[in-house]
């Protein structure tokens, strides 16, 4: 076992910064693919958090933090799978992933 | 904070800096697993093992080489001519470095309330087995049945339409 | 001397008195009927005419009969149907009819010679085109005097008397397509109007006063002596009282219906119309008309006067009169167009009757204007025939020796000329005339008078003489050969003569019998009438002017047939008061200069008033209106349109702003989810703070 000698807030801070940087990659990439990289950032980030905060919350035992990062870490999955597939069709379609170029939902 | 944890917070940190940042997908899909694999070690630095190995497995043994393959699919290997940021990358930026700012300005105001470093807690696999069938039983079912749905829908969607055939 | 019967109390009227307004209602509706008719219906419309004037005819001897078995009982009558016209508030307008000795001899004449010149105009219009409308006036004129005749209300008579006057505007301009015959049509009407407004003046005045234009009104109306006492104590300008300045404005207005001087300058210019109107209306009717309105309002004129004396109203009455019949007879001597003489006659005969109204009293006077009724009727139907049978030539000097190829008309003709000049004793014309001249020498305020109207019987034989030795004597010196008139013509010639002569009979001092239905004495056939002091030097004074005016004038004109380049005999002799005489004294070039040359500057000062300052005033608004309108135009435009168009724009503007966040790219849409999560987030932080 591993002293923990940093704070919680480190855990955090790390997690937020990992948290924004999948954001802005989400929100400033033209790929399609790169937004789902952006989310799989995002979601990664939010486990971290999950974890860090089991680790230092009251009850470890109880195993919630962890149950919680594991089944967000299977429908992280899930989720990455389906929407790859339809980034894939899509590009069958359009022949193209570029975001910037896929308005058809302008009103 | 421990020297441990300043090396993975920055490997992760730069992966995914990385990871938005390049221009070559592909490279950006390497640079995410990096990130993951210093997430993963970030889970072990914090006594979660049993989540470490799962985000190893799962996050870089599936969903990389998923990214991977989309890429290759895609022919995201190519560079685009439009170059790889958005017209109004700006404004994302912008919002993104908001949400930064929301979520780090709480973190750091609630700094000296958060709790101090406690004894690690001895998990073992045998408590999250019996944790996932007993207490957990209930989302267990139903990942399996999200995996599944998601696994049919994905080759539904990525499959090949059906060729008409003349009338 | 004879003893006074006093008017007997106001009765209920009698029928007759009851159906009076008959009278002049059947001619006027006949005229309306005949309005109605077209040009060719020339036998229905004179049948009209004739037919109503003869109903009005019996009418008026139902009337007059009544009125002298009143008399001959010893009561004389005034019979008086007055009803309420207009009311408003505590003020009323009231009109009536009288039926008294006045009305009734005045019916009496009117209806008689009107239906006598009907008759005779059914011969002298007979190649007139406008036949029809020629009686739809006649009969409308004849309504409308018997009503002046008849009216017991001043406003009444007023009204009457206005429709007389548009009558003889019609009938003086009948051939209007001739200018001189429109032309003296307007002067007609307008110098009769510069009298009429003075009555209406009076009119007015009276009422204020007096409160009701009523003469007789059971004691209430403006005759009786109530209300005369009320006029006699109201002071008005000059030293006169309001009752004798409202006699001088009612006399203005007389004046001008009865051409005295200075309004006669409309008569003889009414010669334009065709004989029978000249007959009717400018001899025998409408110009009795204002000696009949001094008669009727006599009490108001004679108000105030002391036993024996006289007013200032009646005092101005009578010098107006004598100066005019002198004036007149004087223009008549140098006159050669034969209708011309004739209607200077008329107004010098006018004179007269004012002159007796005057000095003499309502008696003296209406018995001259009923003789010279029939009369001047006469002569002017007399010299229609000569004009007719001389194929339409007025003028003297182309006439002569008609007596022989006129035998008729030289006789009737020469009747009516021996009882205008007064002829003693067997005409009618001298017992009249006498009367005034009787009048004239007892009169208590000066005797100039007496001598003017002397001077003016001369003057009167002397003319006439002249006219009748110019036409009827001497030789033929027109162009085609004359011819006596028809029958239709010809025989109201003759009733006309036997009234010339008859109507002398019932105003002699023998047997005074006009006078006293007049004035409502008894009066008895009595020679010692004829003792009366100085009543036969009169007689014999007035002879001997009548002869000398007639050897005179023969003297002078008898039976020669001087042609017609060659200057009169009086001109040769005295050629500047011949040039004065024959231009009638200037006093048509005098209006000429004076008031129409003021009129007509006053009608170019109007019109350029009216075109620039009024125009201008006019224009002026709607510039104004039309720079209000551009104004109008200009903010709805800019400000109404373009404000809304504006804001619309604007609003398309938001839309177009609204909808770029609608860029159907996912990164957008997340974006914005992100930007509201982070102000929850915010809100959420912020309000947990505190």
């Amino acid at each position: 076992m591993m002293s923990q000698s940093t704070p919680l807030t480190g855990f955090l801070m790390v997690a937020a910064l990992l948290f924004a940087i999948g954001l802005a990659g989400a929100l400033t990439r033209r790929n399609a693919i790169l937004v789902l990289i952006g989310i799989e950032l995002m979601l990664n980030a939010a486990n971290l958090n999950l974890i860090a905060f089991w680790r230092y919350g009251p009850h470890p035992e109880a195993l919630t933090g962890m149950m919680f990062a594991i089944f967000s870490i299977a429908v992280a999955a899930a989720e990455a799978a389906v929407g790859l597939g339809l980034v894939i069709q899509i590009h069958r379609h359009a022949h193209t992933t570029d975001l910037d170029q896929m308005n058809r939902m302008k009103g | 904070m421990s020297f441990v944890f300043y090396i993975l917070a920055t490997l992760t940190v730069v992966g995914g800096l990385a990871a938005v940042l390049l221009k070559n997908t592909v490279h950006c899909a390497l640079a995410l697993t990096v990130a993951f694999a210093g997430l993963a070690f970030l889970f072990l630095d914090l006594d979660a093992q049993f989540a470490g190995f799962a985000q190893i497995l799962v996050y870089i043994g599936a969903v990389a080489i998923l990214v991977v393959f989309a890429i290759l699919l895609t022919k995201g290997s190519e560079t685009p001519k439009d170059g790889v940021f958005s017209r109004t990358w700006l404004a994302g930026l912008a919002v993104a470095a908001a949400v930064f700012a929301v979520i780090g300005w709480a973190v750091i105001q609630t700094a000296p309330m958060l709790p101090k470093a406690t004894p690690a807690p001895t998990v073992n696999v045998q408590q999250i087995g019996q944790a996932l069938v007993g207490r957990y039983v209930l989302p267990l079912e139903i990942v399996a049945v999200l995996l599944t749905a998601a696994m049919i829908g994905a080759v539904i969607i990525a499959m090949h339409e059906k060729e008409r055939g003349p009338q | 001397m004879q003893e006074t019967i006093p008017f007997a109390p106001q009765l209920a009227a009698s029928p007759i008195a009851e159906i009076l307004w008959l009278i002049p209602a059947l001619p006027i509706v006949a005229a309306g009927l005949a309005a109605m008719l077209k040009q060719a219906k020339r036998g229905t419309s004179a049948t009209l005419a004739i037919g109503s004037m003869s109903f009005s005819l019996l009418l008026s001897l139902i009337a007059f009969g009544h009125v002298v078995v009143g008399w001959a009982h010893g009561a004389s009558v005034r019979e008086v149907v007055n009803f309420t016209w207009i009311q408003a508030g505590a003020t009323n307008v009231d009109l009536g009819w009288v039926l008294d000795p006045l009305s009734a001899v005045m019916l009496l004449m009117v209806s008689l010679v009107g239906l006598l010149i009907f008759i005779y105009s059914v011969g002298y219009m007979a190649h007139d085109e406008n036949y029809t409308r020629f009686f739809c006036f006649l009969s409308l004129f004849a309504g409308a005097m018997l009503g002046v005749v008849i009216s017991n209300s001043l406003l009444l008579l007023f009204m009457c008397w206005e429709i007389v006057g548009l009558t003889s505007y019609l009938l003086i301009g009948f051939w209007y397509r001739r200018p001189a015959a429109s032309a003296a049509a307007k002067k007609a009407f307008l110098t009769t109007r510069v009298g009429d407004v003075f009555f209406l003046l009076g009119m007015v005045w009276l009422f204020s006063q007096t409160g009701t234009l009523l003469f007789y009104n059971g004691g209430s109306g403006s005759l009786e002596p109530l209300a005369l006492a009320g006029l006699l104590s109201q002071p008005a300008a000059l030293g006169l009282t309001a009752a004798g300045a409202i006699g001088l404005l009612i006399f203005a207005g007389a004046a001008g219906k009865s051409g005295q001087f200075p309004l006669h300058v409309w008569l003889p210019d009414a010669m334009e119309g065709p004989t029978p109107v000249s007959a009717l209306i400018h001899a025998a009717t409408m110009v009795a008309a204002g000696v009949y309105l001094i008669a009727r309002v006599y009490p108001l004129m004679q108000a105030g006067a002391l036993a024996g004396g006289s007013t200032a109203a009646l005092t101005v009455v009578t010098w107006v009169g004598a100066f005019t019949a002198v004036f007149a007879a004087l223009i008549a001597v140098a006159q050669n167009d034969i209708k011309r003489i004739l209607a200077y006659s008329t107004v010098s005969q006018l004179g007269y009757m004012m002159a007796g109204l005057g000095m003499g009293g309502v008696a003296v006077g209406i018995f001259h204007l009923i003789t010279h009724a029939f009369f001047k009727a006469l002569l002017f139907m007399g010299a229609g025939s000569v004009i007719h049978g001389c194929h339409e030539e007025q003028d003297i000097r182309r006439m002569g020796g008609l007596k022989s190829d006129m035998p008729l008309t030289f006789a009737t003709y020469a009747i009516g000329m021996l009882a205008l000049c007064g002829f003693p004793l067997l005409f009618s014309g001298f017992w009249s005339k006498d009367g005034i001249l009787e009048a004239a020498q007892h009169w208590s305020v000066a005797r100039t008078p007496f001598y003017m109207l002397v001077f003016g019987a001369l003057l009167t034989a002397f003319y006439m003489t002249r006219q009748v030795a110019y036409v009827f004597f001497g030789q033929w010196r027109g162009k085609k050969p004359a011819h006596e008139s028809p029958g239709v013509m010809t025989m109201p010639l003759a009733i006309l003569a036997f009234f010339a002569i008859a109507l002398g009979v019932i105003g002699t001092p023998a047997w005074p019998w006009f006078r006293a239905f007049l004035d409502g004495r008894a009066a008895a056939f009595d020679l010692h009438g004829f003792a009366e002091p100085g009543l036969l030097a009169l007689m014999l004074t007035s002879t001997v002017v009548v002869l000398l005016g007639l050897i005179v004038g023969w003297r002078i004109y008898g039976d020669r047939s001087p042609k017609p380049e060659e200057p009169d005999a009086l001109e040769r002799a005295v050629p500047p008061v011949w040039a004065a005489l024959h231009n009638r004294l200037y006093v048509d070039e005098f209006y000429g200069v004076t008031v129409v040359a003021f009129y007509a500057w006053w009608a170019r000062v109007s019109d350029w008033f009216d075109r620039r300052v009024w125009g201008g005033v006019v224009a002026g608004v709607a510039v104004l209106f039309g720079l209000w309108a551009q104004l109008n135009r200009f903010l709805d435009n800019n400000v109404v349109d373009g404000g809304f168009d504006k804001g619309c724009e604007e609003l398309n503007v938001g839309g177009g702003l609204l909808s770029r966040v609608q860029t159907g790219r996912v990164q957008t849409y997340l974006r914005i989810l992100a930007l509201a999560v982070v102000a929850l987030a915010a809100i959420l932080i912020w309000s947990s703070r505190a």
